[in-house]
């Protein structure tokens, strides 16, 4: 026994390690809800145990105590004599393989899984975050998304969602689709500006915890680096988004001393090491252009034309609107707001607010300040957070003819 | 092992495949049943008449109500179905896809409960 535990002791374990507990015990037994009540259990009995002191393997104790209680009941309950011939079975077990968690990312991220479920099942069953913590964090009556969390549940044991890694052919799409869901915890987290600042912090916080547990497991998945490399990137410059009156500041104005250059020296070497692999894929790039971004010591440094080369790689592996609407950008950056425009004639993004919040930009610079007055009331119309609705405001007011 | 449906949702409006083209249908069909009976995983499988074909009977007190036509006129309908039993929704699913491919229809994929 090491110090005494103190409550953030216990919590800083659970965090940690409640994934990797409860994924051991969803292998042992086959059955996601006695996994969870076991390991809930164990951690509750931590709180009465560890009070004299830590054990040495924190991780081991939980383990071993949610595997006993487990076992325990399954021996109260008769009707479950068949789950209670497993449990004598793996009584022997190794405590762990190092996939066992690797395997629950991809029963929570299976594609008959809709994305919603993929999402809360894997903050739920990895994150350890509690059903009111989730639901909180996504905007999400506590009741929806409880019913979301059981209904996959039991999607899961009626369907026969398997718990293993996919095999090689399916791999791909099975990893892309993982990747998805924690890049969209990431982003729930640093996008939006409604909500709990915090609780959406902790997000960020979370996905980026997800993705180095990935890379550990994945290690030759540049993509998985590539992920990782863009989230921490993008959080390092997360203190300089918002100003002190909680307005967004754009990249340009930043003030870039306020940025993590500890996190953007992580960045930069987790986007050399997986380029180095010569796979580029859609987070590789994206984290290449942002590390090209966060290279530059002002604005005026960055180099548009490796970032414009960048696009192009990005554009010719995932096509998209909103990939073609980031080149033009950067292609304006290079040659100016005319062609920029041209580029982005015809996207058909009209729906989307950053869209119109591009093209009164670029038709600001190019002096056509009636048409980008429109333009801003376009995007502030559509924008869905009230910081991106200001500084949309805020540029539109700011424009040599605009009135009011 | 379980079993799984494999249910054949079929349009019901719009005209059939050509003669040609439903005749290249029913071949794909019949080699995809033959692969699943070959991977031991068939368990059953059959094409429906129309759904004018159907007869519905609803219990209504101590007695049954019989009534001509389908238990609810919908754009589409169940055309056919193939049972299959399977370690996992994985292997299901696998041999769904390969339904939907020789069918050319939407195929929905539910397990049994006993």
């Amino acid at each position: 026994m090491v110090s005494g535990a103190t409550p953030p002791t216990i919590e800083r374990v659970f965090r940690e390690e409640y994934g990797r507990a409860v994924s051991v015990l969803v292998r042992s037994f086959g059955d996601i809800d006695l996994a969870e009540e076991a390991v809930q259990e164990a951690f509750a009995a931590a709180v009465q145990r560890w009070s004299a002191g830590v054990p040495p393997s924190p991780a081991g104790w939980i383990i071993t105590t949610a595997r006993n209680h487990a076992i325990d009941r399954l021996r109260r309950e008769a009707r479950r004599a068949e789950k209670h011939a497993e449990a004598d079975l793996i009584y022997n077990l190794p405590p762990d393989e190092p996939d066992d968690r690797l395997r629950l990312v991809f029963t929570c991220c299976h594609p008959a899984l809709a994305r919603h479920a993929q999402v809360a099942l894997t903050l739920r069953l990895l994150g350890g975050l509690t059903t009111p913590e989730i639901a909180r964090a996504l905007l999400v009556p506590e009741a929806t998304l409880a019913q979301r969390i059981v209904r996959a549940k039991n999607k899961i044991r009626d369907a026969g969602i398997p718990y293993r890694v996919p095999r090689e052919a399916d791999l791909p799409d099975r990893l892309a689709a993982v990747l998805a869901v924690i890049y969209l915890i990431f982003n729930e987290g640093y996008a939006a500006s409604s909500g709990d600042g915090l609780v959406r912090d902790d997000l960020c916080a979370e996905a980026i915890r997800l993705g180095r547990m990935l890379r550990r497991l994945m290690p030759d998945e540049p993509e998985v680096a590539g992920l990782l490399a863009l989230m921490i990137l993008a959080a390092a410059r997360r203190p300089a988004r918002v100003d002190e009156a909680g307005a967004l500041v754009p990249l340009p104005r930043q003030d870039r001393s306020r940025w993590d250059r500890a996190a953007i020296a992580e960045g930069h070497r987790l986007v050399r090491e997986c380029l180095r692999r010569d796979r580029p894929g859609p987070y590789q790039l994206q984290a290449a252009i942002n590390a090209v971004h966060t290279d530059a010591s002002d604005a005026e440094a960055t180099d548009w034309g490796q970032i414009v080369q960048l696009y192009d790689q990005l554009l010719a592996v995932a096509p998209s609107p909103v990939v073609a609407l980031n080149r033009a950008v950067a292609v304006a950056e290079v040659e100016g707001p005319d062609a920029g425009l041209r580029l982005i004639e015809g996207l058909d993004l009209a729906g989307y607010h950053v869209f119109h919040a591009v093209r009164a930009d670029l038709l600001r610079r190019a002096g056509r300040s009636s048409e980008a007055q429109s333009a801003y009331e376009k995007a502030a119309e559509l924008a869905g957070n009230t910081a991106e609705r200001d500084f949309l405001m805020t540029q539109r007011s700011s424009l040599p003819s605009a009135t009011g | 092992m379980k079993q799984y449906l494999l249910a054949v949702i079929e349009p019901s409006v719009g005209e059939p495949p050509a003669p040609a083209e439903m005749q290249k249908i029913m071949e794909r069909v019949a080699e995809f049943e033959r692969s699943a009976k070959e991977a031991g995983v068939w368990v059953f499988s059959g094409g429906l008449h129309p759904p004018s074909s159907a007869t519905t009977l609803r219990p209504k007190g101590d007695d049954v109500l019989v009534t001509d036509g389908p238990f609810v006129e919908g754009k589409e309908h169940l055309g056919g179905f193939t049972i299959v039993q399977c370690e996992d929704l994985d292997a299901a699913l696998e041999w769904g896809r390969r339904c939907a491919e020789a069918t050319t229809l939407p195929i929905e994929v539910r397990p049994f409960r006993w």
